[in-house]
């Protein structure tokens, strides 16, 4: 892993870190009040602040996971450096438009 | 010589970084189906809906209790590395890393307690 992508991956960390535990208070919550889909879609729908939340997690976890995949990859199998990084690639692209979807999905009403 | 060789694998913190390894790999694995479950939104509500009342089997919620063990135990093993890192060195990192592992199991069996 070069300094760019070493950087990159410890700076995402630790902008995900205070998500993370927001993320899992909101998954104790969610989950002991039972909410049905329209519970938190009344939440979620046309929020700012969810929006935006779940906005920063989604690219961040994006180049995250593609680093970690790339640096798995390229010690992990017999893939080529290059090989790995174009795979990582994909993976962080295909992460980020699925998230960039699924964000959609509940925020835009 | 082999045995030799593997002795650090016996180390507290090769665990803790090859939990580190395969907790994030897991957790890079499940994200894109994650994401598609919350996208189901976009099609109808009554879709998302009947995806959450599928998660209501045991089984899913256990499988989800796994999942934030996993989510938790690289959250707080990654703060540990980012801790090393960026500050002092300190002592007790094998205790650190224990405790890291201790507290996620406590936090999933938390969740599970909740969903139960």
């Amino acid at each position: 892993m070069n300094v760019r992508l070493y950087v990159w991956q410890r700076a995402t960390a630790a902008v995900m870190a205070p998500l993370v535990l927001g993320h899992i208070a909101v998954i104790f919550y969610a989950t002991r009040q039972g909410l049905s889909a329209a519970d938190i879609l009344a939440r979620t729908r046309g929020s700012i602040v969810w929006a935006a939340y779940y906005g920063v997690f989604v690219a961040a976890a994006s180049i995250h996971a593609s680093i970690g995949v790339r640096n798995i990859l390229s010690e992990w199998s017999p893939l080529t450096e290059r090989r790995a990084g174009y795979l990582a690639i994909l993976f962080g692209l295909l992460l980020a438009l699925l998230g960039a979807r699924a964000v959609a999905a509940v925020v835009l009403s | 010589m082999i045995v030799r060789q593997m002795k650090h694998r016996d180390s507290a913190l090769w665990i803790a970084a090859l939990v580190h390894r395969l907790s994030g790999l897991a957790l890079a694995i499940f994200l894109p189906f994650h994401f598609l479950a919350l996208g189901l939104a976009i099609d109808s509500d009554a879709r998302f809906e009947s995806f959450l009342r599928w998660t209501d089997q045991p089984s899913v919620k256990i499988a989800e209790g796994g999942l934030v063990f996993l989510l938790a135990v690289h959250l707080l093993g990654g703060l540990r590395v980012l801790a090393i890192e960026n500050f002092a060195w300190r002592d007790g990192q094998k205790q650190l890393a224990t405790l890291a592992a201790a507290l996620s199991v406590l936090i999933a069996i938390g969740f599970l307690t909740g969903v139960f």
